[in-house]
């Protein structure tokens, strides 16, 4: 462990000292201690549940701590709630944005620190300056008067940024910020934190991706299981060593996926066009081929016609055009149920909404998609003990860490509700695999534990389809990768060689234009679907 | 937050707590009314008038063989009606008509059973019965095809087909169903399709072997919505439609097919009434069987096991009151008020979970989220 990281030791602006906080049944945090000094990034890293919230919450004063003090600037503090916490320079931005799309920068940076003209009306005119003022200090100007829904995602970041600066935040806490930004939005949004740190304000980072702990954090602190187990220097530690610490045993960070032997075109898509829930296009023509024995990754932004263009494949869409067929059977107009009989095992993307029902237990959802078909039901009457004993099996096999079969599936953790779904789909005959974000807001082992999986049904012969919006996955796992911007798939790159910039700059641009966000500002080059 | 279900036993006990803790308060709530109204009853204050009121209404449902006979022919009905409105809460849908239902079930079996008046009673009673449960069916069918292909929402169908129901008794009743020469409007006597007594305990205390039909129901439609595969996709459409769409299941069939099957118990309800208690259908038939089962299918939390207790306690209470106007001078209506506080306290969940600490989880009725959601919120189109 290292001690007295710096040799020019400045004053703690916060301490945190023996935070201990119960829930029956579990400790979140046990005795943890952070300290975060003036100018300083900290990143606070742990998997999901590993009380990284918890502790996040009671410095902001959503919780009570059982045990432990607070102090800011060496004075023990009381925090009583957010409003407390902002009124003593704590502020949070949250990886669900909190601003209202239909208002303007400024009414929604205005909300709740109203800066008043008189007794009724609010002086606008004193805060528009003050946020410019902010806002060419720390290098993003931003025009006070565009409405926020027009904005990009990376700029409604900076706009919560801003609302924090506003109420002179002097401790930032920053909930997973790039988990919904492009590699370049990152790196634009780093090159803003940094320069809050240059001027004094201390950050808290939370997050679970290495690389980027590495390349941001001035000093990291490892939390697991509540209990901090490490603090480390960027320069004194390594992603292996930190996603160590993370999970508690040895990682294998990138999938060992070996060489691909790939088959015969198993999916073909030819000219596929797509509208959305409101009938526009947003699937303009898509071609590709996936063979079995191979995955085909599709990296694009999200919101740029994936989750339709999946949603076609397996059926719950109905295409407006082209064709999809699988081996020699044409399966563009099939349904859900047709598309599972052909073998297409589909892992969506919102498992709440589309993948599991909460409130079953979690062997009804084990069966959800072959609930009707022998061994699990015969002649329209379920065997409940053949469920059952799939039930077993598959969470052994599995590894779906559960009291019994019979709880129900929305006490699950996320990890082990999407084990529960991969098990499901995956542990089947099946001939092409569907995976839209199959590991979204999973942690590192259980994203691991998925990855080798996919490897295993590749090698296996099954044909995969990736859409996923973490480039860093797409990498890692496609023999082949298709870019897609705006509903059209700009390129199809060879996996292993694809470099990692280039692929994130046709992500960003579609291959012909300047990144977004470069020129001097507010908007984006074009209005995209906002909202987390 | 995660609730100890690890025991039958636990997880039983926070199933009942939230109906049990509501019945408890509305009893409690009823008794204050009655100390403070007792002034009106008996002419001074009466501390005593609460628990002779339900000491009153528990010896006329359930202290004579006259009194459990009662209490069951009355729970029959809102029994049916109450399975009728918890297999749409299973599937997601608040079915108000009920009432309808029952009505047009009533009507169908009292015309069949006039036409087949002189028929052998096993041919009367078979085909009359059959009449009631294809009305109601079909009075289920058509709010269901309607939410099915138009989105247009169950409970505004189905409150404005109640309406329609009983425009079209009154017609028929006073029109081509009369009988003649009675003196008011109302259809023949059932005669051979009248349901016969299998216990008669005095006059207008047969039990008639339609109350029978609940032992077979009560268990078909539990095996269906647990055993089956159909009910397993019932279950999946209501808790999550996106879920069942994805599992290849057919969210409008579906529907359809719970509203019709509930409008099927319900006219079966209705065709018992008729053939059992009544013997013919007046113009106006006063019932409110179709919103008591509403409060016998939130009680229950939409169970088949629930609903045959709750519809039984709801009986109890119909059966005891005369003996309680009687006895203790209440009217019959203080029963119409313990009811009505008690779907109060079921739906204002939040107090009975602070008087009685009772935790989330579990124990929340999964029911009022269809209740909720169908007032205000615009369509639900599957």
């Amino acid at each position: 462990m290292t001690s007295s990281p710096s040799p020019t030791i400045s004053a703690p602006a916060l301490e945190m000292r023996g935070i201990t906080k119960r829930y029956p049944g579990v400790i979140a945090n046990d005795r943890i201690d952070l300290t975060v000094r003036p100018g300083e990034i900290h990143a606070l890293l742990g998997e999901n549940g590993a009380g990284k919230s918890t502790l996040m919450n009671i410095l902001y004063g959503l919780t009570r701590p059982d045990e432990g003090e607070i102090l800011l600037d060496g004075e023990p503090i009381t925090i009583k709630g957010p409003s407390d916490a902002i009124a003593r320079g704590i502020s949070m931005v949250h990886q669900h944005f909190m601003l209202v799309p239909v208002l303007n920068v400024a009414d929604n940076i205005l909300l709740g620190a109203e800066t008043m003209a008189n007794r009724v009306f609010l002086d606008r005119d004193e805060a528009r300056r003050r946020i410019r003022e902010l806002g060419q200090r720390f290098g993003f100007d931003i025009d006070p008067d565009e409405t926020v829904g027009r904005l990009s995602v990376g700029w409604q970041q900076r706009v919560e940024i801003l609302k924090a600066l506003y109420r002179e935040a002097r401790i930032l806490v920053l909930d997973e910020p790039t988990a919904v930004l492009t590699p370049q939005e990152t790196k634009e949004i780093f090159a803003v934190l940094r320069r809050l740190a240059a001027e004094g304000h201390s950050i808290i980072f939370i997050s679970h991706k290495l690389s980027e702990v590495l390349e941001i954090a001035d000093r990291i602190t490892v939390i697991r299981r509540g209990r901090v187990v490490g603090e480390r220097l960027p320069a004194d530690t390594n992603e292996e060593d930190l996603a160590e610490l993370m999970v508690g045993r040895e990682v294998q960070l990138v999938a060992d996926r070996g060489e691909s032997h790939p088959a015969d075109v198993l999916l073909s898509v030819e000219s596929l066009a797509v509208g959305d829930d409101r009938g526009r296009e947003v699937v303009h023509g898509i071609s590709f081929e996936v063979r079995a024995g191979e995955i085909f990754g599709i990296a694009g932004v999200a919101g740029n016609g994936q989750d339709e263009l999946v949603e076609a494949i397996t059926g719950l869409r109905r295409p407006a055009a082209g064709r999809v067929r699988l081996g020699a059977d044409d399966v563009t107009m099939a349904d859900p149920r047709q598309a599972h009989e052909h073998g297409i095992s589909f892992v969506p993307a919102d498992r709440h909404r589309f993948g599991m029902v909460t409130s079953f237990s979690l062997a009804d959802n084990l069966v959800l998609t072959d609930y009707y078909a022998p061994p699990y039901a015969r002649r329209g009457v379920r065997d409940d003990a053949a469920i059952a004993a799939r039930a077993e099996e598959a969470i052994r096999e599995f590894d779906i860490r559960t009291p019994s079969a019979t709880v129900t599936a929305g006490t699950l953790s996320g990890g082990n509700q999407q084990k529960m779904v991969v098990a499901r789909e995956f542990d089947r005959d099946l001939r092409l695999l569907v995976l839209d974000q199959p590991t979204r807001g999973l942690d590192v082992g259980s994203v691991e534990f998925i990855h080798r999986q996919t490897v295993r049904k590749r090698d296996a012969g099954t044909a995969v389809l990736l859409v996923s919006a973490e480039l860093d996955e797409v990498l890692e796992l496609s023999d082949r990768i298709g870019v897609m911007y705006r509903g059209k798939m700009v390129a199809i790159l060879d996996g292993p060689t694809a470099s990692r910039e280039h692929v994130g700059l046709l992500m960003a641009t579609g291959g012909h234009e300047t990144p977004e966000g470069a020129p001097q500002g507010a908007a984006a080059p074009e209005p995209r679907r906002t909202g987390a | 937050m995660r609730v100890d279900l690890r025991t039958p036993l636990a997880r039983a006990r926070s199933l009942i707590a939230l109906p049990a803790g509501a019945i408890l308060l509305a009893f409690i709530v009823g008794a204050v009314v009655m100390l403070v109204s007792s002034p009106l009853v008996t002419g001074h204050f009466d501390p005593s008038l609460p628990l002779r009121t339900y000491a009153a209404i528990v010896e006329g449902s359930l202290l004579s063989v006259n009194a459990l006979v009662d209490t069951v022919v009355a729970a029959t009905p809102l029994i049916l009606v109450g399975l009728a409105v918890g297999l749409g809460f299973k599937a997601g849908l608040f079915n108000i008509g009920g009432q309808g239902q029952f009505l047009m079930g009533a009507v169908a079996s009292a015309a069949a059973g006039a036409a087949l008046a002189h028929e052998s009673p096993i041919v009367a009673i078979t085909l009359s019965v059959l009449a009631g449960v294809l009305a109601g069916a079909a009075y289920g069918f058509i709010p269901g095809l309607l939410k099915a292909y138009t989105g247009a929402h169950e409970v505004v169908t189905t409150i404005m087909l109640n309406y329609v129901g009983i425009q079209v008794i009154s017609y028929l009743i006073t029109g081509p169903l009369r009988a003649q020469g009675a003196s008011f409007a109302r259809s023949p006597d059932v005669q051979n399709a009248e349901l016969p007594a299998f216990l008669n305990v005095g006059t207008g205390h047969e039990a008639h072997i339609g109350i029978l039909v609940i032992l077979v129901v009560v268990p078909a439609i539990s095996w269906l919505l647990y055993r089956s595969t159909t009910g397993f996709e019932i279950r999946t459409v209501g808790a999550n439609p996106d879920a069942a769409r994805y599992a290849g299941m057919q969210p409008r069939r579906l529907v359809i097919l719970s509203l019709t099957v509930g409008g099927m118990l319900a006219g079966l309800a209705g065709a018992i009434e008729i053939l059992g208690v009544s013997g013919y259908m007046p113009a106006a038939y006063a019932t409110n069987v179709g919103f008591d089962a509403i409060t016998v299918a939130l009680l229950g939390r939409a169970t088949p096991g629930g609903i045959f207790f709750s519809g039984l306690l709801l009986g109890a209470l119909r059966a005891g009151a005369p003996l309680m106007q009687v006895k203790a001078g209440v009217p019959v209506q203080m029963i119409d008020l313990l009811q009505g506080i008690i779907l109060f306290f079921l739906t204002a969940d939040v107090i009975v979970r602070f008087v009685f600490r009772v935790r989330a989880g579990h124990a929340k009725l999964d029911e009022l989220q269809t209740v909720t959601r169908s007032y205000g919120s615009g369509t639900g189109k599957p």
